[in-house]
């Protein structure tokens, strides 16, 4: 019984911080600057295939591999921003869902084309695969490396958000975006290089969690719900919101599998259908 | 800030999308159709290729069948975004309760006759969309799209689950449907079925034609444009918006029912969030907020599916994305808007 409970626990807590790497900066960018980033988990995929050719074609070490995936997705999500989705801020949502559907079914075309249709998985190290026991009970070492990894993810963002410059500027930004460029904050600027670093950290949790979702052409459709939940439970604009929204999700989607399998995912829905009837702008959400 | 950004922005496009300004429609082709004759050139074009596919495309006539049911489900979500100005990506969840409905009801209750079939699917996916449309209409912008998002998501997993009603992920095969009106036979080429797609088709076009005309339909309009002048003059916006909501989803589930007795099967697919997507994909090619853009990028989109997808599925994905981003970002209109431009080249009087 206490064993169940354990197991449940470890891998929800595992799902959940894929969950939370992947979607934290998806919550950021749409609190920012109100766009409705449907492509976001095509730029996590992409992060994943970094971390996979890396890893194999290229021979690098994952740990390489791991700040590689961030910084070539996050200068894609650059240009990205530049080029096209900063014409459409202020453009009413449904034109931004259909762009970003768009881009999103153009990168699941491209990595069809480019890597197949099957799934593909990166090289771990040594260290890292194998069990490790902890008070009588065995834990996959990788998964433990993935929730420290969330954990640390908080914290760097927690410091980046809370106590930097730029983090400065984007909650002033966040709260009121007129009066903070009325006092000299270059949004434009701001605006790109948080996209850039939405989607890097998309990237570092594709890669990451590979081992979780599983790195295929269609990733960005399949775990969209999920990321989308994520954020629009844990409230626009936070980071703290979305960590809470992964825990609670990650773990009941487990509990639900685990202990009542033939209910499937549907525990998840009815939780979020809850939060959102009761809390409409999220659980930490400056505004809905 | 954000809100009055949005009001231009939204009105903006509303001025040159309508084509008719606040001119009151005087006469029955005003009624009918914008002034700018776009809907009266399309609404000829789309008749007389169903014509032409009646007379001459005898292979064509299954995969016009498949077209007009496309066109009445982009046409009630058309009702929803382009009208009401709802986002909703999960209206697939409507068009797959009226398909399951008509299965179900003809594979395990024995319920095979085909008209009282719409109504039934029509009338359930209706009760669905009034059961969840309430709760959706609570909440606004990302809130919305989750919700819709997440009440479709429970109903696939529940469809999905519920192996010995729905037939899980096979699919619920072998629906039989009797003759229309003990008469018409659906046959092996399609006839009975292409046709009969078209008659309900016509009768949801002449429904939606009249009630987007009709002071009700205007109201819409006006709490897309600005929701709290609305509220000010005296219109139960709540009210309206999940009349709306019901009406849309009840036109959706007809939609699914013509699928499930014309092709006779139901499958997951019809619940499918890329159904969702796909349909939202529809209205924005041809035009949110034209009745006659919905219906002509329905056809522009099936056609161009049933040719692509046949060549490779990843191709087709690319080309998808390719033309909704060309459409989002150079013709925000759709194609309606490109005949409009047309129609003013050709006749610069009139367009001013």
């Amino acid at each position: 019984m206490l064993t169940a409970a354990l197991t449940i626990i470890f891998h929800g807590l595992a799902f959940a911080m894929v969950l939370y790497i992947v979607s934290v900066g998806l919550g950021i960018t749409m609190g920012l600057m109100n766009f409705a980033n449907l492509a976001h988990g095509a730029f996590a995929a992409a992060g994943g295939y970094v971390v996979v050719v890396a890893t194999k074609a290229l021979g690098w070490p994952f740990w390489a591999a791991l700040p590689a995936a961030f910084v070539v997705v996050a200068l894609t999500g650059a240009v990205i921003e530049r080029l096209v989705v900063r014409t459409l801020y202020g453009a009413d949502e449904l034109r931004q869902v259909l762009f970003s559907i768009a881009l999103l079914f153009m990168a699941i075309a491209g990595f069809t084309l480019a890597f197949g249709p099957l799934q593909q998985q990166p090289e771990i190290p040594a260290a890292l695969s194998g069990q490790i026991g902890a008070g009588g009970l065995e834990f996959p070492a990788y998964r433990s490396f993935v929730i420290v990894a969330g954990v640390l993810i908080l914290g760097a963002l927690w410091l980046l958000i809370g106590r930097t410059r730029m983090g400065m500027r984007i909650r002033a930004a966040v709260d009121n975006r007129n009066m903070a460029e009325a006092i000299g904050v270059d949004t434009k600027l701001l605006f790109t290089m948080t996209f850039a670093l939405g989607t890097g950290i998309a990237g570092l949790g594709g890669g990451i969690g590979a081992d979780v979702l599983s790195i295929t052409p269609t990733y960005g459709q399949e775990y969209l719900v999920l990321f989308l939940i994520v954020v629009a439970v844990g409230g626009l604009g936070s980071i703290f919101g979305p960590f809470v929204a992964a825990l609670c999700i990650g773990i009941v989607d487990v509990a639900g599998k685990y202990l009542i399998p033939e209910f499937g995912a549907f525990f998840i829905y009815g939780v979020v259908i809850a939060i959102l009837l009761a809390k409409p702008a999220g659980l930490f959400g400056v505004r809905s | 800030m954000a809100r009055t950004e949005r009001v231009k922005s939204m009105s903006a496009t509303y001025n040159a999308a309508s084509g008719t300004g606040v001119s009151t429609p005087s006469t029955w082709r005003g009624l009918a159709m914008g002034r700018s004759g776009s809907d009266l050139v399309i609404a000829s074009l789309l008749v007389l290729a169903g014509l032409a596919t009646l007379l001459f495309g005898e292979p064509y006539w299954l995969l016009g069948a498949q077209v007009a049911i496309t066109m009445i489900f982009a046409l009630s979500v058309d009702l929803l975004v382009g009208f009401a100005g709802i986002v909703t990506l999960g209206h697939a969840v409507f068009f797959g309760l009226g398909a399951y409905t008509v299965g179900i009801a003809s594979v395990h209750l024995g319920w095979t006759e085909p008209l009282s079939g719409l109504l039934l699917a029509g009338a359930s996916a209706g009760l669905l969309g009034l059961g969840t449309g309430v709760l959706v209409l609570r909440t606004k912008g990302l809130g919305q799209l989750m919700l819709t998002m997440a009440f479709a998501s429970l109903v696939y997993e529940i469809a999905n689950r519920a192996k010995p009603v729905t037939g899980g992920a096979d699919g619920l095969q072998g629906v039989i449907v009797a003759p229309i009106f003990g008469l018409f036979d659906f046959d092996i080429f399609g006839l009975t079925a292409f046709l009969y797609t078209l008659a309900v088709l016509g009768i949801v076009v002449l429904f939606a034609v009249l009630m987007t005309r009709s002071p009700y339909g205007r109201s819409l309009v006006g709490i897309r444009e600005n929701r709290v002048r609305m509220q000010a003059i005296g219109t139960n916006v709540q009210q309206r918006l999940l009349s709306i909501y019901v009406v849309s989803a009840a036109l959706a589930g007809v939609a699914g029912a013509l699928l499930a007795q014309t092709s006779q099967f139901v499958g997951l697919n019809a619940l499918h969030f890329g159904l969702s997507g796909e349909v939202l994909i529809i209205v924005a090619l041809g035009g949110a907020g034209r009745l006659w853009g919905a219906l002509l990028g329905a056809v522009v989109f099936s056609l161009f599916k049933d040719r692509l997808s046949a060549l490779d599925p990843a191709y087709w994905y690319f080309w998808l994305g390719l033309l909704l981003a060309v459409i989002v970002l150079f013709a925000p209109k759709g194609l309606i808007g490109l005949v409009d431009r047309l129609m003013a080249a050709l006749h610069p009087k009139e367009a001013q």
